[in-house]
């Protein structure tokens, strides 16, 4: 039942915060603080109190049947085998207690942004956040692709309603649809794949069933098995984003208020990292397998792609939204490279850049609200002039190049060093764009924070909110980046089955391969 | 011969044309709106009622009608829906100057034909239900006629109405003088024993016909002007029940017809449902009124259900129930919301996009609904529209009919891009321009209350689907 609460608390709490705009603005600022710090306490209560590292006799019994540390199911759509199922591994609950938290993070950074409707603001925000928590819950397909495309519809409220007018005259409006056609439309080759892994499982045994478990040990040819993969791989890779997929995410971003941005790079991204650890890989290992050297490829595509593009952004926002593109491609390696070191790595990356692009989203947030800019061309000698912003923001960006002693190191390396016995040239051209890392870091550090100042006005100081805000972000950077152990740990189990899904896969295609050759 | 069973399984049909008898006498003897409002409800909700006892007979044939879950099922939906249009017309006629107990006796009339069509095995009938369910919406699109656009609205579907009859016809003719039969049934055992190229012409000039009814491409350009011109209560039916009866009878009409199941006009079918979704979608692009963007958005679902004419086997009678349904429940929110926002009458309806500007932040409820109900057109998960998507796109799936289901993909991409236009514009910040209104007290009169129940129908359908699913199911297996 706790899984159930897990998802329910911010749709409650949404619609509280709604209802609670007649007793003044504060109430559903608060509310809504309150609802997401009730889920990242419940989650860190499950964190402490449940066991995610399963013996190793569960774990070689795995590869059949996965292990779930909860599981609540119930019937939904009879008709169609379709159950409310919900279940929880240690992948899920480290992403589930990211999203409490970066979801505080979003309450916390639009307290002085927003001033217009907060009520309904907040109901779309924690909506999303509901919606995200159903997608890493959900393992029945049908429901999965419930909320994956449900979480759509606030986020485009919020780029719509609260977002800002791009620098080139594009408006939110255009933007938002852009984003909900992009992420739809690609949803809805997901839900042709789904039914067409259905109707095979129904052909072979007669009976409908949306069920992860039951789909997994589906028999398929060759052919059908890529077509299928295809369909989810797309789908997940709009969203994750890759490269020639991307188009939505710069502008989303640049015009997303700050709470949109945090959540979409924060949490929107890794959903789509989470499908294919979940479900692409899992469903289509054979397939997956096939095609992982073009997804590697897609990935570099996207390092250097996202870098080189990033250093020629003027908005600081778009430019953040690009380095963005540039890690996920360090995800997308570490994804299918199938080495337990580099999808342990794959984890950490992705709590790290969450935690490092939510901060320098905030920070650009804070940036345009005391100068009314986020065009670097009208910042330059921001440094001392911004209280303790501009050292906040060399730290962050420090973190997202991959600085050793922040956690993005930790996951930037061990997806290298994990790739490395699997595909070593991809690493070698991969290390590459991190020195374009080095050069956009640089970049915006230079041009906003360094450099003439264009006047000698000052601003204001952070607050105790934005403190706040900033110093748990580092913390948090930091303790992973020194000690990534319980992440590791609480995440070993559910990531192991991946790898050995993936080795399975790699015997049986060298077996075909030597049958074939005899 | 007809016996007791026979007038039994007649009853919802007999008991609305009393009705209907009743209230053109009670309008005789005097004239009273809530009284005729009233009455018509309560003969609709009685039939309604008997609809519900008779579900549990079985298939009952007369020469000329056939009684079977298939029937009985497009019944509930007329009736339901006719209910709808009668509530709402009460709210929209309360100031409308000229006469207003009329509309409903059209409407009901209206009903009549609808059921009649639906349950229809013979082509007297199919023919006799379809004037009776156009005849009187020519009156109803038409009466507001001191308007220049109802007025348009009646005639140019009064003339292009009569122009699709004759095609159907004209086909009919062809294929009795192929067949020498008129019964469905037998014409499915005469085609099948001599097909040949005038019954396959008489087959396709019947489809024109009924394409022409459902605004399948390239028989739509009538649509826009008439769901715009229309007043709210008659576009709702028009958009409703109407196209409920249509398709019904053309799903009898492909299942039964051998003719339809050939290769060349199976192959046509399929060409023209991806037409119809993408075209429609299309257009719908460059619309700014509501009822023109909802009269579009309507062809392509039609487009979308004629997948399930196309591939007639397996899931395909249960989608057309569960899409129906579907629809149905949502369009006459989306129609309900229009013509409230219009209510009362007072010259041309409120259907311009910026008529809506804002309406959230001063009739958040009401914007509730109309939101509710574009996100179920557009089939977004938690609405019914998805289940129907979702059924829509299994079946297609499950035929392998890939280009079809490209087509459904692609429609619904595009049309995803108007539908969010006119959901951003009910939220966004109004000027100070002057605009129409809902009565204050919308929410607690009968047609608010309707509104309110549809659009949580909606949400209820989207998130628990299985009653409806196992219902409809029923339905399928009575009707086959």
């Amino acid at each position: 039942m706790t899984l159930v609460w897990l998802i329910l608390i911010p749709f409650i709490g949404g619609l509280l915060c709604w209802q609670a705009e007649r007793w003044g603005e504060m109430a559903p600022r608060w509310i809504a603080l309150g609802t997401m710090l009730l889920e990242l306490l419940i989650t860190l209560g499950l964190w402490w109190s449940g066991d995610y590292q399963l013996p190793a006799g569960a774990m070689a019994g795995a590869a059949d049947g996965a292990a779930w540390a909860m599981e609540w199911r119930v019937p939904w759509i009879p008709r169609f085998g379709i159950d409310v199922h919900l279940a929880l591994d240690g992948l899920s609950l480290v992403l589930i207690a990211l999203t409490g938290f970066l979801g505080a993070l979003a309450v916390l950074c639009s307290w002085t942004e927003i001033v217009r409707r907060v009520g309904f603001f907040h109901l779309n925000l924690l909506w999303i956040l509901g919606g995200v928590v159903g997608v890493f819950l959900a393992i029945d397909l049908f429901l999965f692709f419930f909320f994956w495309e449900m979480m759509l519809v606030p986020m485009y409220f919020l780029i719509a309603l609260w977002g800002h007018s791009g620098s080139d005259g594009k408006t939110r409006i255009a933007t938002a649809a852009k984003f909900f056609i992009y992420t739809q439309a690609s949803g809805l080759l997901m839900l042709v794949a789904i039914l067409g892994l259905v109707f095979i499982h129904y052909t072979n045994t007669g009976e409908y069933s949306f069920s992860y478990e039951v789909l997994r040990n589906t028999p398929l040819s060759d052919g059908v098995a890529m077509w299928l993969m295809l369909g989810f791989f797309i789908a997940f890779a709009v969203k994750l984003p890759v490269v020639p997929l991307h188009g939505w995410l710069p502008d989303a971003h640049a015009q997303a208020p700050t709470a949109g941005s945090v959540d979409l790079a924060g949490i929107l991204l890794k959903t789509a990292a989470y499908g294919m650890l979940r479900f692409a890989i899992p469903l289509f290992p054979e397939a997956s397998q096939a095609f992982a050297p073009i997804a590697m490829g897609l990935g570099l595509v996207g390092i250097f792609y996202g870098a080189v593009m990033a250093c020629g952004q003027h908005d600081i926002k778009r430019l953040i939204a690009y380095t963005s593109i540039s890690h996920m491609g360090f995800v997308l390696i570490g994804i299918y490279s199938g080495s337990k070191l580099a999808l342990q790595g794959v984890v950490a990356l992705m709590v790290a850049h969450a935690f490092s692009a939510a901060a320098l989203f905030i920070l650009s947030g804070q940036i345009y609200e005391r100068l009314g800019s986020r065009d670097m061309r009208k910042m330059g000698g921001l440094w001392g002039r911004m209280g303790s912003l501009s050292g906040f923001s060399l730290c962050f960006v420090m973190a997202s190049l991959g600085m050793p002693g922040t956690a993005n190191f930790v996951g930037e390396f061990m997806v290298l060093f994990g790739t490395f016995g699997v595909a070593p040239w991809v690493v070698v051209i991969a290390s590459a764009g991190l020195v374009l890392a080095a050069v956009y870091s640089l970049i915006l550090m230079q041009r906003a924070h360094y450099g003439p100042s264009r006047d000698e006005q000052r601003f204001a100081d952070f607050d105790r909110r934005e403190y706040a805000m900033m110093l748990s972000l580092l913390a948090l950077v930091l303790f992973f980046g020194l000690y990534p152990q319980p992440l590791l740990d609480t995440t070993a189990s559910a990531m192991s089955q991946v790898q050995q899904i993936f080795s399975v896969a790699d015997a049986n295609a060298a077996t075909t391969l030597l049958t074939g050759a005899r | 011969m007809l016996t007791m069973t026979h007038l039994v399984a007649l009853t919802p049909l007999i008991l609305v044309c009393i009705t209907a008898v009743a209230v053109m006498l009670g309008i005789a003897w005097q004239r009273h709106h809530a009284g005729t409002a009233i009455a018509s409800a309560a003969g609709l909700n009685i039939a309604l009622l008997s609809v519900l006892v008779i579900w549990q007979m079985g298939p009952v044939e007369t020469p000329l009608l056939v009684i079977d879950g298939l029937a009985l099922f497009a019944a509930i939906l007329i009736l339901i829906s006719t209910l709808v249009c009668v509530t709402l017309a009460h709210a929209y006629l309360e100031k409308y100057p000229g006469p207003r107990e009329e509309f409903y006796l059209l409407l009901l009339c209206a009903a009549a034909g609808g059921i009649v069509l639906a349950a229809s095995r013979h082509l007297a009938t199919l023919f006799f239900g379809l004037e009776l369910l156009s005849m009187p919406l020519y009156g109803m699109l038409a009466y507001a006629f001191r308007e220049r656009h109802s007025l348009e609205a009646g005639i140019k579907y009064l003339v292009l109405s009569a122009a699709a009859t004759a095609f159907l016809l004209f086909g009919m003719a062809l294929l009795y003088a192929q067949t020498g039969r008129l019964d469905l049934a037998g014409l499915a055992v005469a085609l099948t024993e001599d097909p040949n190229a005038w019954a396959l012409a008489g087959a396709g000039l019947m489809l024109v016909g009924l394409g022409f009814k459902l605004s399948i491409v390239p028989f739509h350009l009538w649509t826009p002007d008439v769901y715009e011109g229309g007043p709210g209560p008659a576009a709702t039916f028009l958009a409703s029940a109407s196209k409920v009866a249509v398709f019904v009878v053309l799903l009898r009409l492909v299942l039964v017809a051998p003719a339809f199941q050939g290769d060349w006009l199976h192959g046509l079918l399929a060409v023209l449902a991806v037409v119809t979704m993408l075209v429609g979608n299309l257009l719908a692009l460059a619309q700014s009124n509501l009822k023109r963007l909802l009269g579009y958005s309507s062809i392509a679902h039609f487009g979308y259900l004629m997948v399930a004419l196309v591939i007639g086997d397996g899931l395909a009678v249960e989608t057309v129930g569960v899409y129906l349904v579907t629809y149905l429940v949502t369009t006459l929110g989306a129609f309900g919301v229009v013509t409230l926002l219009s209510t009362p009458y007072s010259g041309e309806d409120a259907a311009a996009l910026h008529h809506y500007r804002g309406l959230f932040w001063r009739r958040p409820y009401l914007t509730a609904v109309l939101t509710v109900s574009m996100l179920s057109l557009a089939g977004i998960p938690f609405t019914a529209g998805f289940i129907g998507k979702f059924y829509i796109i299994a079946l297609g799936v499950e035929a392998e009919r890939w280009w079809l289901v490209g087509g459904i993909i692609m429609g619904s991409a595009i049309g995803l891009f108007y539908y969010l236009r006119v959901m951003v514009t009910l939220f966004l910040v109004e000027p100070g321009m002057q605009r129409r209104d809902a009565p204050h007290d919308w929410g607690v009169r009968a047609g608010g209350v309707v509104v309110l129940g549809l659009a949580l129908l909606v949400l209820l359908l989207g998130v628990y689907p299985s009653p409806m699913i196992e219902w409809v199911k029923l339905m399928a297996v009575a009707g086959s």
